[in-house]
């Protein structure tokens, strides 16, 4: 064989075997974390943890899974509405003007901006002026996370919703509110509530910007937004750091561990059916 | 006679007129929909400069929050080796480099394999395969970061500690951060570095083919010089997403608040020192750490829209 021919294939498979390698690494981790959770979390698993508060020894994590239902529930409905009506602007307003551009630009920044900065930014205009923590804060701070990955989807969503069909329904008469809420939402609201779903997973795991803001408690919390919120990333936080101690404890929190990462996962197994069904 | 039929003329043209012209009630219907109109933009609108209104809030309140303390160190406050609280004394350093060798080591180990992956699924993976594998490192995207420390301070770090006890003493460190950090960031890559592969057109991949190319030589002559920018702008993102990690990097960096000029030594970041402290600090130190929030602002600012400048270039192309 052409020794030139040789050298090459060999080049090819050297490469191609190093990129799988690099995939199984890649996707090795993934099981490597489910199999630590499973091991670790589902013998900690009992009713109890579903329906106990969370104590100094045992107890459950019931009120810490409701308050982070409460403030990702709250703050996925404020931002989906600010989301999408922002992103309905800068797709059908706002074209390509130097505004929308900016805010486009803007949007993509914060879209990846550390959240512990928004933990900060929210403690400095919320918490601070009101003077103690609460589980309004924490929803802020939740909303201006999940804003940004709402407005992207929802601008990305309604551009592919072709020009045609908002000129048919225009020339049979209909004003452009109408076209907007009739034509081009319908068109395009499997992408849009992917991107809610995405965000909302998204922020459903964030600790760092509850960290000032919601802060934790061991109370349960019915819906007293002003007040300390119990949520479940902070109750992990907690118990794996100053209370490390207790092995009761951080059994609790892998059980947590487990209940938070299925629940993220599940979002976003929803998330990819819903999209995949409307690109049928 | 002209006259006559002038007037029926006329006649007819007002009949006409009459049914042309809009009633009282449809003209209502059209001044009701112009003002929806007109609301809907103004509401959308508002909404849209929300988004510059956050910036321009979270910019200000972290420059007011943290002017007493810039005031007060100056510039002790970037030069300064340790953050000594109990003595008054912050200095950014430990935490500023910290940051930046985490990133660097989770960069330097992300990119190879963010590039394998994405070889491997654009180019060599079997379709049927392509979407399990993609979906799998995706929803390794997902996983909350402080699921990833608790797995690091867990099983990582326990592991390097037994394995590599020479250069892993305690098993945390910067590293070990590092490590973390890159995989958590190697989804965040490889999304980007697969999706622009894909907009290279088919037919120039199978020119190459035809000229007689493999794999590799048409990945390396034909697809990267042509989506190096979008690229580069992935892993821009990576290593922004990277600098402002918290929790996973708070578990495992082993919150050392003196500089260590070392790569593999316990340290600190500018994130897990704030997450650390910022419950218990009043005064001055609460203050210093806000400062230090705008240092990382602006650091991950200035990263992620040298990103989205890269990734705009790359978009403006039709995939």
């Amino acid at each position: 064989m052409n020794p030139v021919y040789r050298r090459r294939r060999m080049v090819n498979r050297t490469i191609m075997t190093a990129s799988l390698l690099a995939s199984a690494f890649g996707v090795i981790w993934l099981f490597l974390i489910l199999l630590t959770l499973v091991t670790k979390g589902v013998p900690a698993l009992s009713i109890d943890v579903f329906t106990e508060r969370t104590r100094m020894s045992g107890g459950g994590l019931g009120n810490a899974i409701l308050g982070s239902l409460i403030m990702t529930a709250l703050a996925t409905v404020g931002g989906t509405i600010i989301g999408i009506a922002a992103g309905t602007w800068l797709a059908e307003y706002g074209g390509r003007s130097r505004l929308a551009n900016l805010i486009r630009f803007i949007n993509d920044v914060l879209l990846s901006a550390p959240s512990i900065i928004i933990g900060l930014y929210i403690y400095a205009v919320v918490v601070l002026p009101m003077g103690h923590f609460s589980g309004w804060a924490g929803v802020a701070a939740l909303m201006v996370i999940i804003i940004p990955v709402v407005i992207r989807s929802t601008e990305d969503m309604l551009l592919l919703v072709p020009n045609s069909l908002r000129e048919a329904a225009a020339s049979l008469g209909a004003h452009r509110w109408l076209i907007v809420l009739k034509v081009c939402y319908s068109g395009a609201r499997a992408g849009i509530i992917t991107g809610i779903l995405l965000g909302c997973a998204r922020i459903s795991g964030e600790t760092a910007p509850l960290l000032f803001t919601a802060l934790n408690t061991n109370q349960w919390n019915f819906f007293n937004m002003g007040g300390e919120m119990p949520n479940l990333p902070m109750v992990l936080y907690q118990n794996m750091t100053i209370n490390s101690f207790i092995p009761e404890q951080v059994a609790l929190a892998w059980a947590g561990a487990l209940i938070l990462t299925a629940a993220v996962l599940i979002l976003n197994i929803l998330a990819r059916v819903t999209s995949a069904r409307s690109q049928k | 006679m002209t006259t006559g039929s002038s007037v029926t003329h006329k006649a007819a043209e007002g009949d006409r007129m009459q049914k042309l012209s809009a009633s009282a009630q449809e003209r209502a219907a059209l001044k009701r929909n112009g003002i929806i109109d007109r609301a809907f933009e103004l509401t959308t609108r508002g909404s849209a400069l929300m988004v510059l209104l956050l910036l321009g809030t979270i910019t200000g309140s972290l420059v007011l929050a943290g002017w007493p303390a810039l005031s007060e160190l100056g510039l002790s406050f970037f030069t300064e080796d340790r953050w000594a609280a109990n003595v008054n004394r912050f200095g950014a350093l430990p935490a500023i480099y910290g940051t930046l060798i985490t990133s660097l080591i989770a960069i330097a180990i992300a990119i190879p394999v963010s590039l394998g992956i994405a070889i491997f699924l654009t180019e060599i993976c079997p379709p049927k395969l392509r979407r399990t594998i993609g979906t799998m490192v995706e929803l390794l995207a997902g996983v909350p970061s402080i699921i990833y420390g608790m797995w690091g301070m867990e099983v990582l770090a326990p592991f390097l500690q037994s394995h590599f006890p020479s250069v892993f003493p305690a098993g945390t460190g910067l590293t070990t951060a590092g490590l973390i950090l890159a995989i958590m960031i190697i989804p965040f890559i490889t999304a980007v570095t697969r999706d622009v592969m894909n907009t290279v057109p088919p037919i120039m991949r199978e020119s190459a083919y035809g000229l007689g190319c493999t794999t590799w030589e048409v990945v390396r002559h034909v697809i990267f010089p042509s989506v190096k920018a979008g690229m580069l702008g992935g892993v821009i993102l990576g290593l922004g997403r990277a600098l402002g990690e918290t929790m996973a990097v708070t578990f495992v960096i082993g919150n050392n608040l003196f500089l260590n000029a070392t790569v593999t030594g316990q340290g600190t970041s500018i994130a897990a020192l704030i997450a650390n402290q910022f419950s218990e600090a009043d005064g001055l130190q609460r203050s210093a750490l806000l400062l230090l929030g705008l240092v990382l602002f602006l650091i991950t600012f200035a990263v992620l829209a040298l990103a989205r400048f890269m990734l705009r270039r790359m978009e403006h192309r039709a995939p």
